[in-house]
């Protein structure tokens, strides 16, 4: 008789930190002691606050522990799971609120204005088990579909909720499904884009890895729905976790009979095969990603043709995010309505977020459409790290834009954010304090782009190296007059020209920093000087001769001799040997050394 | 009935099959839609970005060479946001590219080049870092300047889609992007055929032939060197378009008479050796019937097809004619027959080709042709290199009168000419055959079936009661597709004749370049070869025994063909080749 779960987080961030040494701990702790007939140890999914890993949830109560190593396994297990006395030390509250700690994670800042639709099974289930998520209303769905639905009413229900694609352009889901199913085919596919790519971003990761039976069973929904037998999976190479989850869980569906011929006993034929991405951005948009499916150079091809007339191998193909079908069972079965009550007018339902830079609580949250970003940095990431200011946050990756303090209050959807410059895409949140430098942030992101550019269309492949260049002149303190200009051109010709996604939005990092930070563009070009003292091309490193007390700390650290002085008298340093490295900054206890 | 839309362009209002792309459309309008990448029938995969237009029913602007015609569909193909995409690409593209045009070899004809003078390109506004180029010249056929290359990939597609062999290919990606071979390695020792479509596929100068004029130039200027010359039938047909005579102009009077201008000691004409080689492959095909030899007998006239054949069909080693290529045949005979007969030592004798092709430059260096350390043929020049000795000599082509080819080597008859289009050594062969078979003369010598562009050509003969089943391929991704199906056994043939490039020789690959947009409007194919077919029907003789000349060298010197004699100069041998040799 199992009388209390361990669930220990096994997705990436958590794993990463040790939690299959912590797993493996308590494994043997519980074998020990004889307990493992009644406390059973459940690898999940992620819970999604990365940062505390590796978590530990332990039920029926619902202690929530952080930064679990295996040296506090023995104390957890002879004082909870044996005494019933939870270790306070290692519990999470963020909450305020007093004695609340042992048992209510939703009062908790970070998961409070959470609501977990795609998530809702990461960190609940054991993802390698088909048995848990059947538990939990899994392949329901499905069935429900192929018992009492047809193909167009399928649709209808997609299209009635209003989900639109979770990958970054924000398609309407139906109406993609809905074209596909209106070309007369043979032969259809459905294809999940699992490339997930953005610097910082790990949503379709942790759905894989938490809930990979969510996808698969959204596929064969897709299928049913469209008229397709056959499905894809193109999943990155770099998530080993992902892949071996799907792997268990084709194997599983297969099985239980969930894929393969006969599905429910309904003559519907359904199977999908995994296809590993090399890791090249350029895949993650759709017709490069079919493209390498087929085998070729992952390079997009121009639409129209669209993949849902033309696609994979030539034939009617439909390509959903991971997230985006991660939603569909839940619609099916709670209903176009239900899904349409939770976000904004245009944008319906919720969309997940990986939260990064600097904020307190990096990890992965799933908050309702419309909430806006200040309510996600501050009570759901727990707001900046040491007291500093807010200067920006990067949305939408590489394709995306920054989003100044002025605009905080935004609700948050696809819309919204494409006014102020900005985009949904995939999830990523990266956010700024006052010293990151927004000219260095622009030059992050399109270094990110010109690496990433598959080299098709002159555009982007010359374009964005030749925006780079500018970029590095600034930064490097050789901007000139008119450079300003020039970005601006070549980003409208670029946005114009490019043959693909990645290569029409590449320019925008560029563009939505200009638009709220020129200021600091122009402080680079005219006054070759950075504003939050990052490029160090542009700082100025002196020494206080007030604050100095001639202490030799600096100079003794400098690793190119720029420091000298007299002991008890102010030092100073020698500009034309100065490498800017700051080490000097960081060993002065007088705060004597300076930034200009 | 075919399916159209109806769509304005540019406000002109045209119907148009309903498959057709925004540009094939705008050509049907009148309207010119400039473009890099695109080559009609061989590479439309909207890369270049010049083509953009507005189109309604579009986001942005859209590449007219990919976009599908739809029905009520309005496209402006110039207006100022359209303009300043297009010349921003071309000022992009120029500050990545090898600026020095004033020495490139497809200056005047790069349609880089063109298209920035049409755009009004007067600076390097994006100028910055290139791409790390290189230059492989290391192939005895082709030079790869990667530093002139705009991506356009007319070269990888030619290559990959269209003769199936794969050699080049798009490597790293971004700013690094450049066409190369596996590993960067050189096209010597990749598959790569010699034959050359990707220079003619190119828009500038970073695919070119190895050029051989210099050392053309150094035996003519060489006192103690006797040189002979002798063009393919194939150059006759075309190298009127290097002075600007319209495409289809047959120029052989003024071809014969800008070579001896040139200074060649003896203006011979391979044509003969198409005659001749009629008679030996003639013989070794009706010798092979006879004697239950290997069947099909598959035509070895094409070294590009030859060295497809050993890399990527070894198997088809034994059909192949042991021939030797006709200018190869001639090079024999020149230094051997002509050289006795005119008392000159064969070693002072120096031997060039010119030629519709880049393979033949590397044939001309195989080992095995030739004797006694001197190769049959010394230098190849291709039909656009003379044309560049012509201009070089200040000949003013034409303006020249028609002159004839020395004899006697510069006789021949109609069958040799058309060796220059697809079917012609087909059409050449049957006509001999026909007559040594049953002796009667043969009435109608146009074999129309074996005429014409199609990549795969077939008809059964009736030679004297004998059904013969003949298949013609040009290109040699059509000789593949037609290989396999005798492979799988799906066809049975008596006799091929395969010819490495689509067309056959007069659009082989060392053939003057046609832009993409002269390719749009016109079918080189067809149009040189009816040059080639014309001078055929003008000719009194058509039949290669008929010649006075190949009489006259088989009773002095072979005795008959297929004799010892001619099997040790006029006949070669194969060998398998390793795809890569790394």
């Amino acid at each position: 008789m199992i009388r209390a779960h361990v669930m220990i987080c096994g997705g990436t961030g958590c794993t990463s930190s040790g939690s299959d040494k912590l797993a493996a701990a308590l494994e043997t702790e519980l074998k020990t002691r004889g307990l493992e007939e009644e406390i059973k140890v459940v690898r999940t999914g992620c819970f999604g606050l990365c940062a505390l890993g590796p978590i530990m949830i332990v039920y029926p109560d619902g202690t929530f522990y952080i930064r679990v190593t295996p040296d506090d396994i023995p104390e957890i297990v002879e004082e909870h799971l044996l005494k019933g006395r939870v270790v306070q030390r290692l519990v999470y509250d963020d909450s305020g609120v007093p004695d609340i700690k042992a048992n209510s994670l939703n009062e908790t800042g970070f998961y409070k204005k959470q609501k977990r639709v795609a998530l809702r099974n990461c960190g609940v289930i054991n993802p390698e088990e088909i048995d848990e998520y059947i538990a939990l209303d899994g392949y329901r769905a499905l069935g429900k579909v192929l018992t009492e639905m047809t193909p167009d009413q399928v649709i209808q229900t997609i299209l009635d909720s209003g989900l639109r694609g979770r990958g970054g352009g924000g398609f309407p889901t139906g109406r993609k499904w809905m074209f596909a199913a209106k070309v007369p085919s043979d032969k259809k596919y459905v294809v999940c884009n699992a490339d997930e790519g953005d610097p910082g971003a790990f949503m379709d990761r942790s759905v894989l890895e938490g809930d990979p039976h969510a996808v698969i069973e959204a596929m064969a929904i897709a299928g049913y729905a469209i008229g397709a037998d056959e499905g894809y999976i193109y999943v990155r190479a770099e998530y080993p976790i992902a892949i071996k989850r799907l792997e268990i869980a084709i194997r599983e569906a297969r099985e239980y009979n969930l894929l393969g011929k006969d599905i429910f006993g309904t003559g519907f034929n359904f199977d999908i095969t995994l296809r590993f991405g090399a890791g090249a951005f350029v895949c993650g948009e759709e017709t490069a990603l079919l493209t390498s499916i087929e085998g070729k150079r992952g390079e997009p091809r121009p639409r129209p043709p669209f993949p849902a007339v033309k696609g994979l191998f030539g034939q009617p193909t439909i390509i959903n995010n991971v997230e985006t079908l991660a939603n569909i069972a839940q619609i099916i079965l709670k209903g176009a309505d239900w899904f349409a009550s939770m976000g904004t007018e245009k944008s319906k339902g919720t969309k997940v977020f990986a939260l990064g830079g600097k904020i307190n609580h990096t990890g992965l949250v799933e908050i309702p459409m419309g909430t806006t970003l200040r309510e996600i940095i501050y009570d759901i990431g727990g707001g900046i790290p040491n007291g500093k200011k807010f200067k920006a946050a990067q949305t939408g990756g590489p394709s995306g834009g920054c989003i100044p303090a002025s605009h905080l209050d935004t609700p948050i959807d696809y819309d919204s954010l494409i006014a102020i410059g900005s985009m949904m895409g995939s999830g990523g949140l990266i956010v700024m304090d006052e010293d990151n430098c927004m000219v260095d942030i622009a030059k992050f992101f399109l270094e990110f782009t010109v690496d990433e550019s598959c080299g098709k269309c002159a555009p982007c492949r010359i374009g964005t190296r030749r925006m780079l260049e500018i970029l590095e002149r600034i930064t490097n303190g050789q901007g000139q007059d008119g450079d300003i200009e020039k970005l601006e051109e070549l980003a409208m010709n670029i946005k114009t020209s490019a043959l693909c996604g990645l290569g029409q939005t590449a320019p925008n990092p560029v563009l939505s920093t200009l638009r709220y930070f020129r200021d600091e563009y122009e402080a680079h070009i005219y006054e070759k000087r950075c504003p939050a003292h990052h490029c160090k091309k542009l700082a100025v490193i002196s020494i206080n001769p007030e604050k100095c007390k001639g202490c030799s700390a600096c100079s003794r650290a400098c690793p190119v001799e720029a420091i000298s002085g007299e002991i008890k008298k102010p030092f100073v340093i020698d500009q034309s040997k100065c490498i800017k490295c700051r080490t000097c900054i960081d060993k002065c206890r007088f705060g004597a050394i300076e930034i200009k | 009935m075919m399916n159209t839309v109806n769509i304005t362009i540019d406000g002109i209002k045209v119907t148009v099959p309903a498959d057709y792309t925004v540009l094939e459309a705008a050509k049907e309008a009148k309207v010119y839609i400039p473009t890099l990448c695109y080559l009609k029938g061989i590479n439309q995969i909207g890369a270049c970005r010049m083509c953009l237009v507005e189109a309604s029913g579009t986001r942005g602007l859209a590449a007219a060479c990919v976009l599908p015609v739809t029905d009520g569909m309005t496209v402006t193909t110039n207006n100022d946001k359209i303009r300043k995409a297009r010349k921003s690409t071309l000022e992009l593209l120029l500050s990545n590219h090898n600026r020095e045009c004033t020495s490139c070899i497809r200056s005047r004809n790069c349609e880089f080049q063109t298209l920035c003078n049409e755009y009004g390109v007067d600076g390097y506004p994006y100028d910055g870092a290139k791409t790390e180029s290189t230059i492989d010249d290391v192939s005895p056929s082709i030079v790869r300047d990667n530093s002139k290359c705009i991506l356009c990939r007319r070269c990888v597609a030619a290559c990959n889609d269209v003769q199936k062999i794969g050699a080049i290919g798009v490597g790293r990606r971004g700013f690094k992007t450049r066409v190369g071979c596996i590993y960067d390695k050189s096209l010597a020792d990749s598959p790569c055929v010699n034959c050359g479509q990707c220079i003619a596929a190119c828009p500038t100068g970073a695919l070119h032939e190895k050029d051989s004029t210099a050392d053309v130039w150094k035996a003519l200027a060489d006192p103690d060197k006797y040189v002979v010359v002798q063009p393919a039938p194939a150059v006759r047909a075309a190298l009127g378009e290097e002075f600007g005579m319209p495409v289809g102009t047959c120029v052989t009077g003024k071809l014969a008479a800008s070579l001896r201008r040139l200074g060649f000691d003896k203006v011979f004409d391979t044509d003969f050796a198409a005659d001749l080689t009629i008679m030996e492959e003639g013989t070794e095909f009706l010798g092979r019937i006879k004697n239950n030899g290997v069947l099909p007998m598959i035509t070895s006239c094409s070294p590009g097809w030859i060295k497809y054949c050993e890399t990527f069909y070894p198997e088809f080693i034994p059909n192949l004619s042991s021939c030797k290529s006709p200018h190869e045949m001639m090079g024999a005979v020149i230094k051997t027959y002509f050289a006795e007969k005119n008392n000159i030592d064969p070693e002072k004798i120096y031997t060039v080709s010119v030629m519709p092709c880049t393979a033949k430059k590397f044939e001309a260096k195989r080992g095995e042709l030739g004797r006694d350390g001197i190769q049959d043929v010394d230098a190849v020049i291709t039909t656009r290199e003379l044309a560049r000795m012509i201009r070089t000599a200040g000949i003013d082509f034409t303006e020249l009168d028609d002159e004839d080819f020395d004899d006697v080597l510069g006789e021949s008859t109609g069958a040799g000419v058309i060796f220059g289009a697809t079917g012609g050594v087909m059409e050449a062969a049957l006509r001999t055959v026909y007559e040594v078979v049953t002796g009667k003369t043969l009435e109608n010598v146009n074999f129309e079936a074996v005429r014409g562009t199609e990549g795969v050509k077939e008809a059964t003969i009736d030679v004297g009661g004998t059904p013969v089943r003949v298949a013609v391929a040009n290109g040699t991704g059509n000789a593949s597709a037609l290989l396999e199906k005798v492979k799988s056994g799906e066809k049975h043939y008596d006799f091929i004749e395969i010819m490495g490039c689509p067309g056959g020789c007069v659009t082989g690959g060392g053939q003057p370049i046609l832009t993409a947009k002269q390719q749009l409007s016109l079918d080189a194919k067809t149009l040189r070869a009816s040059a080639l077919y014309k001078e055929d029907e003008g000719k009194t003789l058509r039949k290669s025994h008929e010649n006075p000349s190949i009489k006259k060298i088989y009773a002095e010197f072979f005795g008959e063909p297929n004799s010892h004699k001619a099997h040790e100069l006029l006949h070669t041998s194969y060998v398998p080749r390793k795809k890569y040799n790394i």
